[in-house]
């Protein structure tokens, strides 16, 4: 079986490839065809199939991330620190699709792109502390320090995170739709509608985990060739 | 321990009320905060709601200049690597985020009173107010003390220490708005609502992880 795999390695990544392509294709050819309509639900509602995996991909990222920052912070590679900023590099993309498609949903929805519902301020918290990550990247020069100090940040929004996504919706009325926390769900899927909803959500993390694997081998390659160079030098 | 922690705060203490200058300038600050907002609102009549958000962003707003300064001047002395030697990581964040809470607390003291004043408003539930305000003060300072500590070893600060503290104490903020919003409108609320319960929460969350993260700031 092993042996299988690696003598047909290339011709599986194709395919690989392919089977992603042709997933998310019918993911968006489905979301707005095969997918039915709920009752009491307009069009709109069809961002869904986009909007919830893009935020699924985010809060994912920046499990990644804080988990090789954790990594970094015990065995001290800076490859690993590297692994976590191309994470977090892919997560603020995908809180960025989450945020826009959020409120273009709001407006159409609730009248106006921006009312800092309980979610609303969650996501937008994220984004906030994604950008503080690069912010305290770019403001220390030393590559260790800057590992370090980006380490502990990451680790300490991860602590808060749970409290945004869990604790303050809780607290405060919020009129946003939970078709998977909530037991009481306010859309009720129905088969088809499930169907597409679970292919885009699988085809958004291999998405996401296809792109990450490209850039953490993006970094193992420039990180073997400065070996390179000091060899020759 | 806890002798190292009192012995060590204690050096702060003495420290910064030798020389005021830089508790001048947090008071001060937050003196100004207060006139601003006070100022821009004039004595138009406003409702209690956005009273209790610009308590909160009094309250922010003074934390923000209070906290990055215990850690700074360690740096800006250059006495960071003599308490390396004489202590170790634990008692060192202790002690600092002791002496971010005494402030915060004494810039309260002067703010809040004075905000109910210059606004000339009723608090209909103060035990309510009180106890949110310093669960919020305790919640501030752990996470302003951690990041305090983070930007003092970066080497361009700027506004970093707003930007980096920002997220992490939005909850308190928000929560403590939502509290301050009860204590002014309901008489006879209920002393410990949810808003009560979230706030303790997250200081022991946000207290627990940057203790337990601070090692790895100090020691590089």
């Amino acid at each position: 079986m092993v042996r299988f795999f690696n003598e047909h390695k290339a011709l599986l990544a194709v395919m690989a490839k392919a089977f992603l392509f042709i997933l998310l294709s019918l993911v968006i050819v489905g979301a707005y065809y095969y997918a039915p309509l709920a009752k009491g639900l307009k069009e709109y509602t069809r961002v869904l199939y986009f909007h919830v995996p893009a935020a699924w991909v985010t809060v994912l990222a920046f499990l990644i991330s804080a988990w090789y920052s954790l990594q970094y912070l015990r065995k001290r590679d800076l490859i690993l620190d590297a692994y976590a900023a191309a994470a977090n590099q892919l997560g603020i993309l995908y809180c960025l699709v989450t945020t826009v498609t959020g409120a273009m949903w709001a407006k159409a929805s609730w009248g106006a792109y921006w009312n800092w519902d309980p979610r609303q301020t969650s996501i937008f918290i994220l984004l906030l502390i994604y950008a503080a990550y690069f912010s305290l990247r770019s403001a220390v020069e030393n590559d260790q320090d800057r590992a370090r100090l980006s380490a502990v940040y990451s680790l300490l929004a991860f602590a808060t995170v749970p409290f945004f996504i869990f604790i303050i919706p809780r607290i405060y009325e919020s009129l946003h739709p939970d078709p998977l926390i909530n037991e009481q769900a306010k859309i009720k899927m129905n088969i088809k509608m499930l169907q597409v909803f679970l292919s885009s959500l699988t085809g958004f993390t291999l998405l996401f985990l296809w792109m990450l694997n490209l850039k953490k081998r993006l970094i193992k390659l420039s990180a073997h060739f400065e070996e390179i160079e000091e060899e020759y030098e | 321990m806890f002798h190292e922690v009192w012995i060590l705060f204690k050096k702060d203490l003495l420290q910064e009320f030798r020389s005021k200058a830089a508790i001048n300038a947090i008071f001060l600050f937050s003196i100004v905060t207060l006139t601003a907002v006070s100022y821009s609102i004039g004595s138009h009549a406003i409702s209690d709601f956005i009273l209790a958000a610009l308590l909160w962003i009094v309250i922010v707003f003074s934390a923000l200049s209070a906290f990055s300064h215990i850690f700074l001047k360690e740096e800006e002395a250059q006495t960071a690597d003599t308490l390396k030697l004489i202590a170790q990581p634990t008692p060192i964040f202790l002690s600092k985020w002791l002496f971010n809470t005494l402030l915060l607390t004494l810039l309260l003291m002067v703010i809040v009173p004075l905000f109910v004043g210059v606004f000339n408003f009723q608090v209909k539930n103060m035990p309510l107010l009180l106890l949110s305000i310093f669960l919020g003060d305790i919640g501030l300072a752990s996470g302003g003390t951690i990041v305090a500590a983070l930007i003092a070893k970066a080497s361009r600060r700027g506004a970093l220490f707003s930007v980096l503290s920002f997220p992490i104490l939005l909850p308190v903020m928000v929560v403590g708005i939502s509290a301050a919003q009860i204590a002014f409108t309901q008489e006879g609320s209920p002393l410990f609502p949810s808003e009560i319960t979230a706030l303790f929460a997250y200081d022991v969350v946000l207290f627990t992880t940057s203790l337990m993260l601070f090692d790895f700031i100090w020691n590089d």
